[in-house]
C-alpha cells in the first residue's frame, strides 16, 4: 500500500465549560423516592444531623437535562485522542497497544461491577481464582515465587518495592545503615522519586559512551549503604544492558537487592526474565504490556513480585488455595508483611483483563508479542533514521529492543525546529507525539514505541507524518512553529498556570479570580 | 495444533510474509539478531509454562465467564456492607462516557489532541470543589487511603513537623496504609473515639497534641457511621496548636452535610467510588484531596493539577499547574511521586455530579438517613439486638451490637447468606472491645422491602 498522508482535522466543538451549559431546576436524573411510610415513621432525615453538620446552601454544581449532559461529554469525547483511534506509536515507553474489546465486555459485567470487597468468600470464589491464577502465570513469565497484585500504577509498585525492601532491612536492624537507593539515568521518573518517600538517598548511574549504564560508576556506587538498585531495563533509549547479570551481581556482593522496573518488558516476554538475571524484586504494569486500557491515567495496576526470601514482607492480604477443600481464600496471617499499601485487593478489572489477555496468546503468543514488537521498533528505526536530521541516543549502538529515544538535534540546529514544534505539528495529522522523561540527557529528544499492535502500513503512515513535518521544517518552517492547525484548541498561552494570582484549577477559583474570559478582577 | 504458525488477531504483523519483508527492509535475516544484546545465557531456552490459550474470542469468553459464574452479586442478593466500598445507583450516562474509547483508550496526550480529557478532568475537580467548596482539588490518586496518607505529608511539609495524628475511627486497613506511608519519618500517634459518643474524643485530642503536630486526621461520617459534631471544636484545638486539620469525607454525604471547610479543616479527602463507580470488588476506588486556593498548599501536592488556561483564538485551553512539583519534572527533589492513578473514575465522578447535579445530591443525602433511620429503627425491635450503639447521628452506615442475642456476627451472616443476604460488616476482630457488632450500611439502592426483609431474617435467625 502507498502511504497517503491524511487530511485530517481534529473534532472542534468549542464546547463550553458545564457550568456554562447549566440552566436552574434541569435534571438529568431523578433519585429514587423513599417509600411512603418511611417518609411517615422518620419524618425530615436533615433533621436527624447535628445542626453545626448541616449543609445550609446546596453544592452550586451545574443543573442540566439529561441530553445535554451527554451531548456536552460526548463532544469532550470526541475532542479526546484514544488509542483506539490511532497509530498510537509516539508516546514512547507507554507501550501503547490493542485493548481487547471482549475484555470490556467481561470487566463490566455484574460479576465483577456487582461485587463488593467484604463479601464472603464462598461468594467471591470466582473473583477470587482469577487472582490467584493471574499471580500463578506471572510467577512463569517473570520466574520469581511470589506477588502481590495491590499496587495500582507503576509508581506506586515502585514505592510497594521500596517499603518491602525497608522492611526487611529493618528486620536485620539495618534499615538506617542500608539508606541508599542506586538507580540509572534511563531508568523511569519513579524509580528515583519513590523511593525517597521511604526516607531513601537516591544515586544515580549515568550511561557510558555505549548506551550501557556505567558499571565502573555502579562499582564505586555500591557500600554497605546500599539498600538496592532499581534500574529498568531496557532502558527508555530501548537498549538493553547486556551486562545486567554482573550489575546484580555487584549489588548482591555488598548485601543489597536488586529490583527490575519492568515497565518496558513488552519486548522480552518468553525470551529473557527477571529470574534468569537474578533479580529479587520486580513490578508490571499490567497497563502496558499487559493490554489494560490506559483510562487517560489510570486505573492501571503496577503488581509487584518477589523471590521466597522477601514474600513475608508482601502487602496483606494475598490470594491462596486450600487444595483440600478446592476453595481459594485471602490470607491476612501474615506477621512479617509491611501492612497494606492500597485499600482492598487492587485493581479487579485492569487484573481480569490482563489474565484474559494472557490466557488469550499462551506462551506462544506472548512470545510473538516481543518478536513483532521487537521487529516492529527495528522497522520503526532503520525508516526514521533515513530522516533528514533524525538520529537516534548513542547512535552507534545499533540493537534496540522495543522503544528507541531519538533526537532532533541536527534538525533544531539546520532549522530552528524544536522537538516541541514538531510534537504539536503531529497532532495535525492525527496521532500523538512524546519527547521524552525529564531531564532531557538527550537534546530535542522524542520516543518511539511502535508495539505489536501496529502494522507495517501503519508504522509507515507514522513515519510519513514525521517525513512531512521534516520536510516543512526545512521549506517552510513556521508552518510547524505555528502548529497546530487542525487541533481542537488553538495555541495555549501556559503561562497564567505557575503564577497563584492567575492559576485557576477549579471553576469557582476562576470565577474568583477572573471575569469574561481572562479578564483579572 | 497443526504446525501452521499461528496468525494472532490482535498481531498484525504476525503473518510471516510481511514479517520476511520487514527483516529485509532491516535488514537482518531473523528475529533473534535484533536483539543480540541480549546474552545467550539469559535467554528463556524454554517454552514458559503457561496454561493451553484460548486462541478464538468465544472460547476466551467462555472460560472466564465460567470461572466469574462462581461469583454471587450484590445484586443476586441483598447487601448491608459498606466499610469504604459503597453500592450506590451508577447513572447509564455515566457508564457511557467513560466506556467510550476515545476516553477509555487514551492515556498521556498533551492539551492539544487530548483536550478533552483535560477539560473533563478540569470540570471534575470544578464539580468536586463546589461539592466541597473548596478551591483546589487533585487528578485522583490511587483510593481514600492514599489520599488520606498523602494529605498527612503534606501536612508535615506544610508544617515542617514530623508528627501526625489519626483517628482510631477509621478503617483499620486504611491505618496500615498510612502508617507504612509515614514510616520511617513520620511519627503516628492514634487519637481515640469516645465510647459513648463514637466521636473524636477531645481529651484525648488535648493530652496528646502539642508543637510537634503537623496534622490530625479523622473521618466525618466515621468509620463507624457517626456524624462528628464537635468540628469547629476540635478544629480550634489543632489550629492552636498550629497543626492542620484534616478531614476525610464519603462525598455523597456532602448533599445534606456541610463541607468540612466549614469547620476549619485545612485538607479533605475522601474516595471517588460512591459518586458513580461500580464497586469492582473494592477495585473502583479513586482517592481525592482538596485545599484551599494557596500557594502552601498548591505548591505540596504530588498530583497533577489542571488549570484552566486561554487560547489565541478565545478558546477554553487546560494545562498542569507548576509541573515542576511533581515526579515527572523533577524526579529526585519532587513531592512525593506521580504516575499512573485513576484518571477515569475522577471523569466518571465528574460526569455523576453533572448528571445528579444540586437538587440530586441533596435528595440523595436525604433518602439515605432516611432510610437509614428507618432500618435503624426497625433492626432495634428485634429483640436481644441494639441498635443504635453510639449516641450520635449517623448517615449511611451504623453499628449493630449483637452481644445479647448469644450468637457471633459471623454465625449471623452465615445465616443471612442462606437467605441471600449480605449482613454488615463484623467488627469483633478490629475492635475486639465490641465484642459482636457489625457494621451496617443502606443507601438510595435499599428499598422498605429491602430493609424488611432484613428485619425479618435477622428475626428468624437469631
Amino acid at each position: 500500500m502507498k502511504t497517503k498522508l491524511r487530511n485530517y482535522h481534529a473534532a472542534h466543538w468549542d464546547e463550553p465549560i458545564i457550568y456554562e451549559l447549566s440552566r436552574d431546576a434541569e435534571r438529568a436524573i431523578l433519585v429514587p423516592e423513599v417509600d411512603e411510610e418511611i417518609n411517615k415513621t422518620v419524618g425530615d432525615g436533615i433533621l436527624y444531623i447535628p445542626e453545626s453538620m448541616r449543609r445550609r446552601k446546596k453544592p452550586q454544581l451545574p443543573a442540566l437535562s439529561q441530553p445535554q449532559v451527554l451531548r456536552h461529554f460526548l463532544h469532550l469525547a470526541q475532542e479526546n485522542l484514544g488509542a483506539d483511534l490511532n497509530i498510537d506509536i509516539g508516546q514512547g515507553t507507554c507501550t501503547m497497544k490493542y485493548n481487547p474489546k471482549i475484555h470490556e465486555q467481561l470487566v463490566n459485567s455484574d460479576k465483577i461491577a456487582e461485587m463488593h470487597p467484604y463479601q464472603d468468600e464462598s461468594t467471591s470464589q470466582g473473583l477470587l481464582e482469577i487472582m490467584y491464577k493471574t499471580e500463578q502465570l506471572f510467577k512463569e513469565i517473570s520466574g520469581l515465587d511470589r506477588f502481590s497484585l495491590h499496587p495500582g500504577g507503576g509508581a506506586h509498585g515502585i514505592y510497594t518495592i521500596s517499603s518491602i525492601i525497608w522492611a526487611y532491612h529493618k528486620s536485620r536492624g539495618e534499615e538506617d545503615k542500608r539508606n541508599e537507593i542506586i538507580t540509572t539515568a534511563f531508568s523511569h521518573p519513579a524509580d528515583a522519586a519513590a523511593p525517597r518517600v521511604k526516607g531513601y538517598k537516591i544515586r544515580i548511574i549515568y550511561p557510558d559512551e555505549n548506551g550501557y549504564p556505567d558499571i565502573e560508576a555502579l562499582k564505586e556506587a555500591v557500600s554497605e549503604h546500599t539498600s538496592a538498585l532499581f534500574i529498568t531495563n531496557p532502558e527508555d533509549t530501548g537498549i538493553f544492558n547486556s551486562k545486567i547479570a554482573k550489575f546484580t551481581k555487584i549489588v548482591h556482593d555488598v548485601g543489597g537487592f536488586c529490583a527490575y522496573d519492568q515497565a518496558n518488558a513488552n519486548g522480552l516476554l518468553g525470551i529473557t526474565r527477571a529470574k534468569e538475571a537474578n533479580f529479587d524484586l520486580i513490578f508490571y504494569n499490567l497497563h502496558k504490556t499487559f493490554s489494560s486500557p490506559h483510562g487517560c491515567g489510570g486505573p492501571g495496576a503496577g503488581i509487584v513480585g518477589v523471590t521466597e526470601k522477601l514474600a513475608k514482607f508482601l502487602p496483606v492480604p494475598v490470594v491462596d488455595y486450600n487444595k483440600k477443600n478446592d476453595n481459594y481464600f485471602l490470607d491476612y496471617n501474615r506477621p512479617d508483611s509491611i501492612g497494606k499499601v492500597k485499600d482492598f485487593y487492587g485493581v479487579i478489572p485492569v487484573i481480569l483483563r490482563a489474565y484474559a489477555w494472557i490466557m488469550s496468546l499462551g506462551a506462544e503468543g506472548l512470545r510473538e508479542v516481543s518478536n513483532v514488537a521487537i521487529l516492529n521498533n527495528n522497522y520503526a528505526m532503520k525508516k526514521i533514521l533515513e530522516l533528514r536530521g533524525a538520529s537516534m541516543a548513542f547512535p552507534e549502538h545499533k540493537c534496540r529492543i522495543e522503544q528507541v529515544r531519538y533526537s532532533w538535534q541536527k534538525l533544531t540546529e539546520e532549522t530552528g525546529i524544536t522537538t516541541e514544534d514538531i510534537q504539536r505539528r503531529v497532532f495535525d495529522f492525527g496521532t500523538h507525539y512524546w519527547t521524552s522523561h525529564e531531564p532531557w540527557l538527550i537534546p530535542e529528544p522524542f520516543t518511539i514505541e511502535p508495539s505489536e499492535s501496529y502494522s507495517k502500513d501503519d508504522i509507515d503512515e507514522f513515519v510519513a507524518i514525521l517525513g512531512q513535518i521534516v520536510k516543512e521544517a526545512y521549506e517552510s518552517p513556521e508552518k510547524v512553529k505555528n502548529a497546530p492547525h487542525k487541533s481542537s484548541v488553538h495555541r495555549i498561552s501556559y503561562d497564567v498556570l505557575d503564577a497563584p494570582s492567575k492559576w485557576a484549577i477549579t471553576w469557582r477559583a476562576y470565577r474568583k479570580k477572573y471575569k469574561g474570559y481572562f479578564q483579572h478582577k | 495444533m497443526n504446525s501452521k504458525k499461528i496468525v494472532y488477531p490482535y498481531i498484525p504483523n504476525s503473518e510471516p510474509k510481511v514479517q520476511e519483508e520487514m527483516l529485509k527492509e532491516i535488514g537482518a535475516s531473523n528475529i533473534r539478531e535484533l536483539y543480540s544484546d541480549i546474552p545467550e545465557k539469559l535467554l528463556l531456552h524454554k517454552k514458559m509454562n503457561l496454561p493451553k490459550s484460548f486462541l478464538s474470542e468465544y472460547e476466551l469468553k467462555r472460560h472466564i465467564e465460567g470461572i466469574l459464574s462462581k461469583n454471587s452479586t450484590c445484586k443476586e442478593n441483598i447487601s448491608f456492607l459498606g466499610a469504604g466500598c459503597w453500592q450506590h445507583y451508577v447513572p447509564a450516562v455515566v457508564d457511557e462516557v467513560i466506556h467510550r474509547a476515545e476516553f477509555l483508550t487514551a492515556y498521556a496526550g498533551e492539551s492539544y489532541e487530548d483536550h478533552g480529557r483535560f477539560q473533563a478532568d478540569f470540570e471534575y475537580t470544578s464539580m468536586m470543589g463546589d461539592l466541597l467548596e473548596m478551591g483546589v482539588v487533585n487528578i485522583p490518586t490511587y483510593d481514600w487511603s492514599q489520599a488520606a496518607s498523602t494529605s498527612l505529608r503534606m501536612s508535615c511539609r506544610i508544617t515542617n513537623r514530623n508528627e501526625v495524628i489519626v483517628s482510631k475511627a477509621i478503617n483499620p486497613d486504611r491505618l496500615l496504609v498510612i502508617k507504612n506511608y509515614c514510616n520511617p519519618d513520620v511519627d503516628v500517634v492514634i487519637l481515640d473515639f469516645n465510647s459513648k459518643t463514637g466521636l473524636a474524643e477531645i481529651n484525648d485530642l488535648e493530652k496528646k497534641i502539642s508543637n510537634k503536630t503537623a496534622g490530625v486526621y479523622i473521618e466525618n461520617p466515621s468509620y463507624l457511621g457517626s456524624i462528628e459534631s464537635n468540628g469547629a471544636k476540635l478544629s480550634e484545638i489543632i489550629h492552636k496548636a498550629g497543626a492542620l486539620f484534616l478531614v476525610g469525607v464519603d462525598p455523597s454525604s456532602l448533599g445534606v452535610l456541610t463541607p468540612p471547610i466549614n469547620y476549619g479543616a485545612d485538607i479533605v479527602c475522601g474516595d471517588l467510588q460512591p459518586l458513580g463507580i461500580h464497586m469492582n470488588y473494592g477495585g473502583g476506588v479513586a482517592g481525592f484531596i482538596a485545599t484551599r486556593d494557596e500557594k502552601e498548599f498548591v505548591g505540596e501536592y504530588p498530583s497533577r493539577l489542571y488549570g484552566i488556561a486561554p487560547t489565541e483564538n478565545g478558546e477554553w485551553g487546560f494545562g498542569d499547574v507548576m509541573w515542576e512539583r511533581t515526579s515527572f519534572a523533577n524526579r529526585e527533589s519532587s513531592k512525593e511521586f506521580v504516575g499512573t492513578t485513576s484518571a477515569l473514575w475522577g471523569i466518571a465522578a465528574g460526569v455523576y455530579l453533572a448528571v445528579m447535579g444540586p437538587e440530586g445530591m441533596q435528595e440523595l443525602g436525604k433518602g439515605i438517613i432516611q432510610r437509614s433511620i428507618y432500618a435503624q429503627k426497625e433492626i432495634g425491635k428485634i429483640k436481644g439486638v441494639k441498635v443504635p450503639v453510639f449516641q450520635s447521628a449517623n448517615y449511611n452506615e451504623f453499628v449493630v451490637n449483637f452481644n445479647d442475642t448469644g450468637k457471633t456476627v459471623k454465625e449471623i451472616n452465615k445465616s443471612l447468606l442462606k437467605k441471600s443476604i449480605f449482613g454488615g460488616k463484623d467488627l469483633s476482630k478490629d475492635f475486639p472491645q465490641f465484642g459482636q457488632k457489625a457494621l451496617y450500611c443502606i443507601t438510595e439502592v435499599h428499598t422498605k422491602e429491602d430493609i424488611d426483609r432484613l428485619v425479618s431474617a435477622l428475626k428468624e435467625v437469631l
